[in-house]
């Protein structure tokens, strides 16, 4: 369609007026895209570089690495794809990965779920000093260094932490335990962790959302006689669609991705309880020196991830076009 | 607009999918890794002589040990023209970055080492036969260099060439808390396992925590079962293994029985109720405030315990299952390599000598280090203050030395038997998640498949 245009000689006698109106714009604006176009490229062109050599680079060797038997030193043995046998048959790998998913009810759902209801809240209080300070607490634990909550957290799940000073308080003493050194409580309280930091995050995000919904539209629901509730249904959730999505997007890889406060809380135990991929990739990689099991892991993980992400990246951005 | 996001995203995947194929033909042209480096020079002479050439050391050790640092600090002192650049890591960071420092062109000339077989494979360690004989180490007792030899491509350790040696040379046992030993009744130190196993219950019953052992990222349960694991058998068969012998195994009648004690001491609640959760600086936390009998850790704690419970500790080997048996107990030098690529490998190596011969060197490894400064066994002991648990783990140190009674630690078998096998089933065990019978199956198990690699 646009080359047709482009043939036709400028200002031709022939021209029917509707064309007219068109005919000096068009192309010009087809030249100075094209121009454009090359000129974006060229001032992108260093953060590109910057890309391929940091992220794309290591992403080929780490494919290259995945298919060789090698200790990260010596020669390296090819053994095809053996790696990637060995990552989808390995029991403990299968467990490994396993827990990633089960942290994701953690990290992605239980947040997105207890944002919204924040939001909710929240919302209401945004204007005035109070809103600033419900925001500014929320959004902390993003601010923290994820190492530094979780050496906190490991004292308030501790024997003697907190969580356990508190129960003992209010005469529940007798479910008091080592949170995090217990095979049944270590993952969920690692999850609970998950939870707390995300939750900000997610809290901030859905109210942003919430900003930008047209106020018209509650009073219409309203006076149709919805209540609150209706009102959340109705309204609120399906304006969030495209938040929700970014919102599951980034825990989601938070989720499977996760290392820092798995490595501070609990290091991967009791037993393989708690680790998670990323903590056994850097293990199989620098502690077992096995940088081709290490990196058929990571690969496998990243088409993990990215088989999440895509499918809600999609869903929650085709509803809004 | 509508579809720019979709369009952009196949654009983008056009272009990554070709960028990404012609990466990979690149690169797959070439295996990773390169030819081992060279351990240029093993052979060729060494020199006794420091010299009076300025020189700075790359000195690389393990953080939360002021030894290294005392040591160096000294030596310049003695040697002003020798300064020392010291990089400090935890221990397990050093065993991840040992191979890839010391391959780098920038190695370090002295290293704190992990295990060594695997840096002997990549030719990483310089060989130190050569040193031997120009500084006469063959006077030290065998049994002192044993644990650093290791035979031709690195395969077998406790034989062969020397690759390191001890800046201080360690022992373990058992600390206990003397207010607490009156109280259980305790008069002496446990003659026999029977007789500490009837303390442990005594403890029990008076509602003083038996033991204080944390088991959280590294396995510290470890310590007692290869105590108890030393005295149920032939020691020399656990050393066999650690030595990676041929035929050697983990799979043994007296490591099934350690296990199984170790397993009974959990659900008797010898160990704290969250061992798991327990890392090595709050054990040594909980012991110090009083919070337990007994501790097994090594001499290197006992300047620390001797100043914040002073007059309060005591120490003894862990005894075996009859009385006046010989003592055997895990035992390893804190093993100091020389660099294959070191720029100044015969200083390094004159400073490793100094530290073993030097009156004033020695003194610092015990008073510092808390450990035996090893060295020629004709050179005198630095004296310590009577009284002190240092004095009483440099007199088990002694006794250890005449009774050939050393062990290396199991967790040094193989790189990564610790995380991947003993650490993970030890918590599992003491958790009543794993059977003695599944635990040493499980630890040989993951020490075949490391050998095999």
């Amino acid at each position: 369609m646009t080359s047709a245009v482009g043939s036709t000689p400028a200002g031709a006698p022939t021209r029917a007026g509707g064309e007219d109106r068109q005919a000096p714009v068009r192309p010009h604006r087809k030249r100075w895209g094209r121009t454009a176009g090359w000129l974006g490229w060229l001032w992108v062109l260093p953060a590109l570089l910057m890309y391929g050599f940091f992220v794309l680079r290591p992403l080929v060797t780490t494919m290259q690495y995945s298919l060789y038997r090698w200790n990260g030193i010596g020669r390296a043995e090819w053994v095809g794809l053996d790696n990637y046998l060995t990552v989808i048959t390995d029991s403990d790998l299968l467990k490994i990965i396993s827990n990633a998913f089960i942290l994701i009810i953690f990290f992605s759902f239980v947040p997105v779920c207890l944002g919204l209801l924040v939001a909710s809240l929240v919302r209401r209080l945004s204007a005035g000093p109070f809103g600033t300070v419900v925001r500014t607490v929320l959004f902390l634990p993003q601010v923290i260094p994820l190492v530094a909550a979780g050496i906190a957290w490991t004292w308030l799940l501790s024997t003697d932490g907190l969580v356990n000073q508190v129960l003992r308080a209010v005469g529940l003493g007798g479910i008091t335990r080592a949170w995090l050194g217990e095979f049944d409580t270590a993952l969920p309280s690692v999850g609970v962790i998950g939870t707390w930091v995300m939750l900000g995050l997610c809290t901030i995000l859905l109210v942003t959302g919430m900003s930008k919904i047209d106020p018209a539209l509650y009073e219409a629901a309203r006076i149709d006689g919805a209540g609150p509730v209706r009102e959340f249904f109705a309204v609120t959730l399906p304006s969030l669609r495209q938040e929700i999505g970014v919102c599951l997007t980034v825990t989601i890889i938070a989720a499977l991705a996760s290392f820092d406060i798995v490595y501070i809380s609990t290091s991967g135990g009791p037993g393989i309880q708690t680790t998670v991929p990323g903590l056994e990739i850097y293990r199989l990689a620098f502690s077992q020196r096995q940088v081709g099991l290490a990196s058929a892991l990571a690969v496998v993980l990243m088409v993990l991830v990215l088989a999440c992400v895509l499918p809600i990246q999609r869903l929650t951005r085709e509803e809004k076009v | 607009m509508p579809d720019s996001p979709i369009r952009f995203t196949r654009r983008r995947l056009a272009l990554l999918v070709p960028a990404l194929t012609a990466g990979l033909v690149m690169t797959a042209c070439s295996a990773p890794g390169s030819d081992q480096p060279s351990s240029a020079g093993s052979d060729a002479p060494v020199s006794t002589e420091l010299g009076t050439a300025p020189i700075t050391l790359e000195l690389y050790a393990e953080t939360g040990f002021p030894l290294v640092k005392a040591l160096a600090d000294e030596f310049t002192k003695q040697h002003p023209n020798v300064k020392f650049n010291i990089r400090e890591d935890q221990f397990t960071v050093i065993t991840e970055n040992a191979p890839r420092a010391l391959a780098s062109d920038n190695a370090p000339d002295i290293i704190r080492l992990p295990t060594m077989v695997d840096l002997v494979k990549d030719d990483l360690l310089k060989n130190l036969d050569p040193y031997v004989t120009a500084y006469g180490w063959d006077r030290f007792p065998a049994s002192q260099l044993v644990q650093l030899r290791l035979a031709d491509g690195g395969a077998v350790r406790g034989s062969g060439s020397l690759y390191g040696l001890g800046l201080g040379y360690s022992v373990t046992g058992v600390f206990y808390n003397k207010t607490l030993a009156r109280q259980v009744g305790m008069a002496k130190p446990p003659a026999t396992i029977a007789e500490f196993e009837e303390l442990l219950a005594k403890a029990k019953a008076a509602k003083v925590q038996p033991i204080v052992q944390f088991n959280k990222n590294t396995a510290g349960i470890n310590f007692p079962h290869q105590a108890l694991q030393n005295q149920f058998g032939d020691p020399t068969r656990v050393a066999d293994w650690i030595f990676q012998k041929p035929g050697a195994t983990f799979d043994t009648p007296a490591a099934l029985k350690a296990t199984q004690t170790i397993q009974r001491w959990a659900q008797a609640g010898y160990f704290p109720k969250d061992a798991n959760a327990l890392d090595y600086a709050s054990m040594v936390g909980e012991f110090q405030k009083g919070n337990g009998l007994f501790m097994f850790n090594g001499d290197w704690e006992s300047g620390n315990l001797d100043k914040n419970m002073a007059g309060n500790v005591g120490f003894f080997l862990f005894p075996g299952e009859s009385a006046g048996g010989k003592h055997v107990a895990m035992s390893a030098p804190n093993t100091f390599g020389v660099g294959a690529r070191a720029k100044n490998p015969d200083a390094a190596a004159f400073f490793l000598n100094w530290t073993h011969t030097d009156p004033k060197a020695r003194e610092i490894s015990v008073t510092v280090g808390g450990s035996h400064p090893g060295g020629p066994s004709d050179l005198p002991l630095p004296s310590v203050a009577e009284g002190t648990v240092l004095s009483e783990t440099l007199k088990a140190s002694q006794q250890l030395g005449a009774e050939n009674g050393a062990v290396d630690f199991t967790a040094n078998a193989t790189g990564g038997i610790f995380s991947a096998a003993i650490t993970p089933e030890m918590q599992k065990l003491v958790a009543g998640q794993q059977t003695p019978e599944g635990y040493v199956k499980a630890v040989q198990a993951e020490y075949e498949k490391e050998l095999s690699r």
